[in-house]
This record gives C-alpha cells, structure tokens and sequence, in this order.
C-alpha cells in the first residue's frame, strides 16, 4: 500500500511538471513567426513594434532573447538542422562571417533594398542590413570646460599622457564596441603602426574596461569615474538628453569624430523555417520605413533605409562621421583572432 | 567548603532562586531534594557559574567566586542528558576535562576513571553505541576524572530504568565515597536522595526550606508540606 | 526488504528523471558535440591554460576560506543570541547574493576597486557571506546548550569550547556552505570580468571565450570537461568527508539563542555591525545614486524603450516561487534518498545534483538548445528559466536539508516504524516535520537564487519576457542619468524585495516551531 501510494505520488509529480513544460512550449503555426535576437533588441521590444505587421499578415511574432551577440550566432548555428526561429537579427560585421561559413541563412532580396547606401548591403542578399552605428570616443563636455584643456580632434592626439590617461576603452575580447575601437586604430594605423599606437596609450596611461556598462557607469567622469573620454556610440549624446533627470537642450557629452568605426547589424531567414515566406515578410517588414523610423529611440542606432526619418533629438544631437572605419565582415573573420591576442601582448604582457 | 548565602535568580522575568542558602561541608555528599520546577536546576547552575545570581553570595573555603568564570571554578557538573559530547569517542570524552587542565599522563588517568565506573577498556567506543547506563557512567567517570573540588550531578539517574538505577546507585555511592568527593545531587526522588547522600537540603519553589538526615527530617519536619512531600 | 527497495526507487525516481533530463543529458550532448571535432594536437592545451586552471582552483579556494572567516563573527552572533534586529541582519546580508554582478561590478568599479585580485577576492566575500552564515546558523542555534556548558565546566575556555564543541559539531554544516562557497566562486564568471579584466581568467571565462569568441567549440568541450572534473573532484572528497563525519546526534527542537549580556552585548553588536558595514558600503553607493532624482516614480511611469520597469517585479517573483517549488520537492525527495541510502550510489547521486552549480553556464545553456528540442520543444519554452534556476537551486535545497536529516537517529525512526508506520508514513511523520524548518532555509535560498539569477537566463533562450536584474541590464545598457538612474532605483528595489521575502520566510519558520 505505502509503496504504491509513494510510486504514485512520484509518477503524478512527474507527470505535472512535464505537462506543465509541454504546456507551456510553443505550439508553432502559420500564426505565429519566431523572431531571434540578441539581448538589446529583444529588450526593446513592445506591443507596438510588430502590431501593423500582424495586422497586414495575421501573424503574430514571437521574439526569443539569445544573449550577446556572440551567443546568438552560436545559438543559431548549434541548432541548424531545428532551428529555434524562423528569422534571425543581430549578427554584426564581426560574427558575420561564421555565421555564412555555416550557411545558416535563406538569400532573400528584401523589397526596400535599393533605398539603403550600398556599401552596408550584402551583395548576395544572404542578410539583410537594419540598422548601423558608429562606436566613437565621447567626451564629458563639463570636464574640459573646467580644465580649459582642447577637445582631441583626431587618434594621434590621444598619445600625450594628459589625454590618455583621461580615456577608458573597453576590452576587445569582451565587448563588441572594444573591438569596434581597436578596428578603427587599425583602419587608421594600418598594420605596421597600430600596435605602436596602443603600446604608446599603454605608456601614457589607458585604463581598460571590460565592458561598455562598467566603461561608462563606472569609469566615466560624468558617473563620477576617473576618465574624461570613453569609448561609446555617436547615438550616445542623444540618449543623455533624453534620458536626462531633468529636461535639457544641451547634451553633456559630445562625440569626437575622428577614430569612429562603423557597425552594422543584419538580419536573416534561417535555413530551416518552415515559412520561408512569412520570414521574408518579416524581414522586408523590419526594413520598411514604419519599422526603420522606430529604431532610433528604441535601440539607439541608425536606420538603414535612407527613406526614415530621424528623431528631432537624433537631428539635434547626434553625429553621423563622415569617414568612419569599417572592414569587411571576411577580413575580420580572417584577423581578428589575430589582432586581439596582439593586442593583449601589447597591453597586458 | 562550599557557602551559599541568599543568593537570589531571576531567569527572564520570573524569579526561579530567593533567597537560597546552603553549605556544603568537605567530603560531604548533600542531596538537594525538591519537586520539579523548585529550582534545583538552578541551584546547581548558579554554583557552577552558568549562570549571573542577581544578589547574595557564593563562597568556597570562604572567598566569593562571584566572578570567577566557570571553567576557572574547579568544579564538576553531570547534565541531567549527560551532555556527552557526541563528536568524541568515551575516552575523548573523559580526557575533556583532563586535557583542558593541562595533565599529563592523560591516557593513564582516562583508564582509571573508567575502571572506577566498571568501563574498563571501554575508550574507543562511540558514544551512540553506548546503553543507556553507560552513557551515565562514562558521564559520571568524565565529571571525576579531573578531580573537581566539588562535585555535582543534576539527576544522576533520572532517566534509567529501575532495575538499573538500584545498581547504579549503589554504584555512584561508591565511586563518590572511594573518591571523597565533596557533593552536591539534585533528585526528585527521596530514596535515591537519601541512598546517595549523606545529608538531604529539601527545596520549595526556590528557597531551601529544611536540611538534615533523612530520619531527621522525617522525624521532625519543618511544615506540613515537607511531610507531605516526604511521603 | 525488496519492499523498502521499490519504495526508494520510487521516491529517487522524481530528483533522477530531473537530474539526468535537464542536466546530465544536454551537458553529455554538447560536450559529445564538441569533442566530436577535437584535435589535441592542434588545440591550444598549453602553459597559460594550465596557468589559467592553477588560478581557478587557487581563487575559488581562498575566497572560500576568507568567506568562511568573513562571515564568522555574525554567524556566531546570529545562531548564539536572540536579540532586536536579528532577524533584519540575516535578511540584510542575503541582498548582495541577488544582485546582478553587474550592478555590485560598477558599484566597485566607481569605489577605485578595479582590476585587482583583491577587488575579485572582495567581491566573492560580498556575494558569499550570506550562505555561510545561514547555513551554518540554521544548525548552530541548535545544538544543546549543555555540551558546550559541560566543556566549560570540565575547565575549557571560550575558545577552547569553540574549537573543540562546536567547531567540530558543526563541521558538516560549514563543509556544506564552504563547497557551495567554492562551486560559486570555482565557476566565477561577471566578478572575474568586471573585477579582474581579462588577465585573472577563470576556466568559466576562458570556456565563454573559446566558444563564443572564438568559435572554437572543441577547445571550450575540453576545458569544460577540465573545469566538471575538477568540481567533481572537490565534490567527491568532500562528500566522502561528509558522510565519514556524519555523527548522528539530537538537535534541539527550537533555538537556543538567549540574551547577550555584558560583554557579549558589545561583541555581538560589534560583529553585526561590522559585518553589515563592510557589506553595505557597495550597496550604500548604489542607495545613493538611486535617490539622486525622481528615478523610483519613473519605475512605474511607461518607458518608451522598455516598457513599465516595474512590471518586471511580477514576472521575477512568479518565476521564482515556480523555482523554489521545484527546488524544494526535487531537493528534499533527493536529500531523503541520500540519507536513506548510505553507499556509493547515494554518494555519487548527491555529488550528482551537486554538479549544475560548478559547471559553466555556458555549457549548461549550450546543452539545453541542443537536447531539449525533443520529445516536446522546450528551448524557446518560459519554463525553461525557473527548471533552469531550479537546477542550481537544488543544491541549496539538499546541502541545507541533509545535515539535518543525517542527525536524525537511527532509533527515532525505528520507534516509529515498531510503532506501526509504514516508510512512507516514517518520513512524514518523522523526517518531514523535522525537515521543514531546513527545507525552509533551502527554500529561501532557491528563491532568492532564481531573484537575482541573471548569468543561465541569458543562455536560455526565452521570450520578451523581463525578469528584474534583465530590466537592470536593459537599462543601463543604454546611456543617460535617468537609465543609470533608474537601474540603481530597481537594484534597490530588487534589494528590498529580497530582504522582505527572506524575513517572511524565516518568519514561517518560527512559527512552525510548535507544530513539532
């Protein structure tokens, strides 16, 4: 008797947690399409942001956070015979690579294609580009005002001590605007002078940071940290304006041009979809100007499509470097192992 | 000598000691003797220093010890669970109090308190293999072995059985008398009181009411209620 | 015999099926997976990652010790006395444990604390302290008082009775908040980053590195299988220490904490204080920044980019209790097998359910998407966080229920079952009320585990569902003093929360006290 009721017991608690689980998994149909996506973009998701697509196609869609971007490659590789979703978004010009070494993505033309500059467009439309920004140094504007000292204009500037011992950049081998910054002093030094460069910021009194919360939160002057200069976005002076405790129309922080380098983020149909064509949809969708003009105050990036309108703030506070530094997606693939353990001879040997 | 003069004890907010007083002369064995919950307990806690008296005194050979911490005290005291340290082998156990003085022939010592309580050899057992009985006789040879100034056990065989408790008694009387200890037993129990001790201090809610020998007392009982208790 | 058998087969069935399927299974998978395609030769198995081993094991082994020695003084005040303020100081040290490694990173960072072995060993004790002192309290306040007088009376001083008394009684109770101590810190991951910058790599980071850096899936599979054979290592002596020590002895059905007096007034004062000083001075930086604008109303207010922050709270509790339910069944079903059983089999069960706290999140994250596609697809699946969260949940459960259960003597059991109760009814009635008061202590950690857990999260693939330390995240990846400002109101607000459940947890437990 008491053997049974325990054997029962077990089985019935067993039996609940799996039907909970199954329960609770996603039941895949035609109305829904399955978004994946790194962290940010997932976080910035609201009602709004597909409700006109769901309303054109009766598909609803389901975004699944995958972590960093690093993880979400990964992710999407490891599951490509069943994938986890039917499109993916986030894959930059550093992940690229691998990602279409495995041919995980669908080639899809999207419709708005010919409305976005050529130079960020995957010429075998096997991604999509959505949305780019420019990993720049920003300064804190109170900083220099009360020292009377120069704003920098351009890298070589950074090599005195009274600068760079003012400047924190984040570590290329934990954070994607680390090694966008390392990329720009190669775009800029090439590959003889590069490394000559950082073992002078070295000498003059860099400070790393891990990553772009602990550079800006912890390490920036205007949090109450040591440095004066970070390394960060050119969107980030907006963000501090509308972001601000109480309401300005001067951003505290300003973006040093020179030394910028160019991120894109694209999107993908993954091999396995099951609906191919709703995942085109989706993808042509996230290009359209209605989608595209929602991007810069949710992600804090710029839109792709040249039809979409920036945000006043953006007009009024953000910079779009004439020049910035960018490679393509295969030459990092090839370097940037490479380059990061250089830099860390450099840095930290 | 042990002096205790009115000494008084309040245990939160109730007063468990008023006014107790009671001397223990060397080499004798007193049996305090009460119902449950008159404060015997207490009693010997006090003296052993586990506890703050609020006033009065306590004296050996006629200096206070108030304030001389326990362990300081040179006295001995068997728990009424006997408290054996459960981590500890028996000769772990007996060669506590042995160690915390400093002695040195440690092993010879711990023999011979076992012999006292007939547990020869007994060193190495466990402690939860041990009867009921045992466990009591391991506790009373490790009260004896560092050779206290004054003895005492809190309900030495409150928890045997009855068969054990005759032998037992006659057992610790032993022990007690070849060691000529100076004693203090806390009991319920008035034959076990007056086979143990040589005199008995009867206790009533917190107050020593009547000390003698048991025919003393019987013969002569200060109130009614020591009557009716002795009976 | 074989009656009692069955039963046991039964009762370990639920903790095994949960084990193997969520655990065991998806780690096999990837680990499969990875060293499908390892080449030795060709892999980087050099000098820095044996150096990179040596400092995992060396960090994780020093930060338990100091940990241990850190949380001494309030552990000794906390299980000895009863006075005002106890309560809170308990709950108080339980904040740090929930709060997202990035929050406590900047915290540091912004105190001159950066990059140093001494901010990484710093940051471990702040997270830690709480496990040492309430798994260890929950047995201290327990032990008959009487064993510690009679060492005082046979002529011991105070900390002649420590050392010999309770030191030794309590062992199994501090070998059980030290292993958990040196998993957490064994697989540190954001503390080592933040804290320490690249050149104090752990093996969990260099796991991270090679496989999402570098792609180098093989290379990540080895050392994953480097860092589980460590862990299982320092598991296994450890539980063959526990069970060589196991003494069985009665616990005492309530506290014995009493009023300190004197002396001891100001040493517990002294220690309480200094401990939840060293401890707040992080968390006061955070305090402060949170109450430099109106940043509390605006959790409530809607964000254009992230919503209602504050909506975040309802989904971290819900996810939470689902946790702590399944931590609690899974654990204390486990714990009963372990201690019903002695053996080999019931050693290497324990050390079993042990394993998900010191393997790499990674591994554990990878695993999941490449196994639990099938029978039914629950990688995009919302249980997924609290099954995950329950699976490093458990060992809380089991570590703080076995002591407990191991010092239940053989006979009281025996009586009950002469008595006439049948195993199960012997459990119940015996085991089960005893039980409860450490089931609850696990409880409250598995809980607060699945609050502030943030690092197996985001390896699991989930919906836009926002848990709070995801909402800290969000926000203070975005630049702005409302973002930074916001994000420390919700740390804060995560702080509060968790000290208020663990005091009404630990409440329950007193009132549980006369039901024995």
């Amino acid at each position: 008797m008491s053997r049974n009721q325990t054997t029962a017991g077990a089985v019935m608690a067993l039996a609940l947690v799996l039907a909970a689980c199954s329960g609770g998994a996603s039941e895949e149909s035609p109305q829904t399409i399955t978004l994946m996506a790194h962290d940010s973009f997932a976080g910035g998701v609201t009602s709004a942001t597909f409700a006109s697509f769901t309303q054109e196609t009766g598909v609803e869609v389901k975004v699944i956070a995958a972590g960093d971007a690093g993880l979400l490659v990964n992710q999407a590789i490891l599951t490509k015979d069943n994938p986890l979703a039917d499109v993916l978004f986030g894959v930059d010009d550093t992940f690229l690579s691998r990602a279409l070494d495995e041919e995980i993505f669908l080639i899809h033309k999207a419709k708005d294609i010919n409305r976005v500059a050529p130079g960020l467009v995957d010429r075998k439309h096997r991604v999509t580009p959505i949305d780019f920004g420019d990993v720049c140094i920003n300064y804190d504007k109170s900083w220099f005002e009360s020292t009377k000292l120069v704003v920098p204009d351009d890298l070589d500037d950074l090599r005195a001590n009274l600068y760079a011992s003012h400047l924190t950049v984040e570590h290329p081998a934990t954070s994607s605007p680390g090694l966008a910054f390392v990329l720009a002093t190669i775009y800029e030094f090439g590959e003889e002078g590069w490394l000559d460069y950082w073992a002078d910021l070295r000498e003059a009194g860099v400070n790393v940071a891990t990553d772009w919360n602990s550079a800006y939160y912890g390490d920036f002057s205007r949090y109450g940290g040591q440095s004066s200069m970070v390394v960060s976005y050119a969107s980030s002076p907006p963000a501090e304006v509308i972001f601000a405790a109480e309401p300005t129309d001067t951003a505290p922080t300003g973006v040093i041009e020179a030394g910028c380098y160019r991120q894109v983020e694209y999107a993908g149909i993954l091999a396995g979809t099951d609906y191919p064509e709703v995942a085109a949809k989706l993808v042509d969708f996230m290009l359209s100007v209605e989608f595209q003009e929602r991007i810069p105050l949710a992600w804090f990036v710029f839109p792709a499509n040249q039809d979409a309108e920036l945000p006043q703030e953006f007009v009024d506070y953000a910079i779009v470097p004439e020049d910035p530094a960018r490679f393509s997606a295969s030459h990092i693939a090839e370097n940037r192992d490479r380059w990061i353990n250089e830099w860390i001879v450099v840095m930290e040997g | 000598m042990l002096g205790v003069d009115t000494i008084d004890v309040t245990l939160g907010d109730a007063p468990v000691l008023k006014g107790t007083s009671l001397n223990v002369a060397d080499g004798e064995i007193v049996a305090v003797l009460g119902p449950s919950g008159s404060g015997k307990t207490t009693l010997l806690r006090a003296v052993a220093g586990l506890l703050e008296i609020q006033s009065g005194d306590i004296t050996w050979d006629g200096q206070s010890i108030i304030g001389v911490p326990s362990h300081l005290r040179r006295f001995g005291l068997m728990f009424q669970g006997y408290a054996l340290f459960p981590h500890m082998d028996v000769g772990g156990n007996v060669a506590f109090g042995l160690k915390m003085a400093g002695h040195d022939n440690i092993v010879e010592e711990v023999a011979k308190a076992l012999v006292w309580v007939d547990l020869g050899g007994f060193e190495s057992r466990p402690i939860d293999s041990l009867s009921g009985g045992e466990k009591q006789r391991v506790a009373l040879a490790r009260t004896l072995a560092p050779q206290p100034r004054l003895v005492m056990l809190d309900e030495p065989l409150g928890a045997l059985d009855r068969n054990l408790r005759q032998r037992l008694i006659l057992d610790t009387r032993r022990v007690l008398d070849e060691r000529g200890v100076t004693a203090v037993i806390v009991t319920h129990d008035r034959d076990e009181a007056s086979a143990l001790a040589d005199r008995l201090a009867i206790m009533r809610e917190g107050s020593i009411v009547q000390t003698g020998r048991v025919n003393e007392i019987l013969a002569n009982p200060a109130d009614e209620w020591v009557a009716e208790f002795l009976n | 015999m074989g009656r009692i058998r069955w039963g046991w087969v039964a009762v370990a069935a639920l903790p095994a099926v949960f084990i193997g399927y969520f655990f065991i299974y998806p780690v096999a998978r990837i680990l499969g997976l990875g060293l499908a395609e390892l080449n030795i030769g060709a892999s980087g198995l050099d000098a820095r990652l044996l150096r990179i081993a040596g400092f995992t094991l060396w960090q994780a082994t020093l930060s338990t010790i100091l940990t241990l020695l850190a949380a001494a003084p309030l552990t000794w005040a906390v299980s000895t006395y009863e006075f005002r303020g106890r309560r809170l100081a308990t709950a108080l040290i339980t904040v740090p444990f929930v709060l997202p490694t990035v929050v406590v990173g900047t915290a540091f960072v912004s105190l001159g604390f950066g990059d140093s072995i001494w901010a990484i060993l710093a940051a471990h004790v702040f997270f830690n302290t709480a496990v040492v002192v309430r798994t260890v309290s929950t047995l201290w306040s327990r032990i008959d008082p009487h064993l510690e007088e009679a060492a005082r009376v046979l002529g011991a001083t105070s900390w002649e009775v420590f050392r010999r008394v309770t030191l030794p009684l309590l062992k199994p109770a501090v070998a059980a908040a030290a292993s958990i101590v040196f998993l957490f810190t064994f697989t540190s991951f954001g503390v080592v980053l933040i804290l320490g910058g690249f050149e104090y790599a752990t093996l969990e980071v260099e796991i991270y590195r090679q496989a999402v850096t570098l792609f180098d899936l093989p290379l990540a599979a080895a050392l994953a299988i480097v860092q589980l054979v460590g862990v299982t290592g320092a598991l296994y002596a450890y539980s063959r220490y526990q069970e060589r020590k196991a003494v069985t002895w009665t616990l005492e059905r309530t506290s014995n904490r009493r009023a300190p007096s004197g002396a001891a007034r100001a040493l517990v004062a002294l220690s309480v204080l200094a401990t939840i000083g060293a401890l707040s001075i992080p968390l006061l930086a955070l305090v402060t920044r949170s109450f430099s604008g109106e940043f509390y109303r605006r959790l409530f207010e809607s964000d254009p980019v992230v919503g209602r922050p504050i909506s975040a709270v309802g989904n971290s509790l819900l996810f939470a209790f689902i946790a702590m339910g399944i931590a609690t069944v899974v654990g204390v079903m486990a714990a009963a097998v372990i201690t019903g059983r002695r053996g080999s089999l019931s050693r290497w069960f324990d050390l079993t359910l042990m394993l998900p706290l010191g393997t790499s999140a990674v591994t554990i994250g990878f695993g999941f998407i490449v196994a639990l596609g099938w029978p039914v697809d629950l990688r995009a699946s919302l249980w997924l966080i609290p099954i995950a969260h329950a699976l490093v949940a458990v060992p809380f459960v089991v570590r703080s229920t076995l002591p407990t259960l191991r010092s239940i003597p053989a006979e009281t059991r025996e009586a009950a079952s002469v008595l006439g109760a049948s195993p199960s009814r012997v459990w119940r009635e015996i085991d089960l009320p005893i039980v409860s008061r450490a089931a609850l202590v696990g409880a409250a950690f598995a809980f607060v585990v699945s609050l502030g857990e943030f690092g197996a999260t985001s390896f699991v693939a989930r919906p836009n569902t926002q848990t709070i330390p995801t909402m800290i995240f969000r926000l203070l990846g975005r630049p702005g003093e409302t973002s930074f400002g916001m994000a420390m109101a919700m740390a804060v607000v995560l702080a509060v929360l968790t000290a208020g459940i663990v005091m009404w947890i630990d409440r329950a437990q007193v009132g549980d006290i006369g039901r024995f």
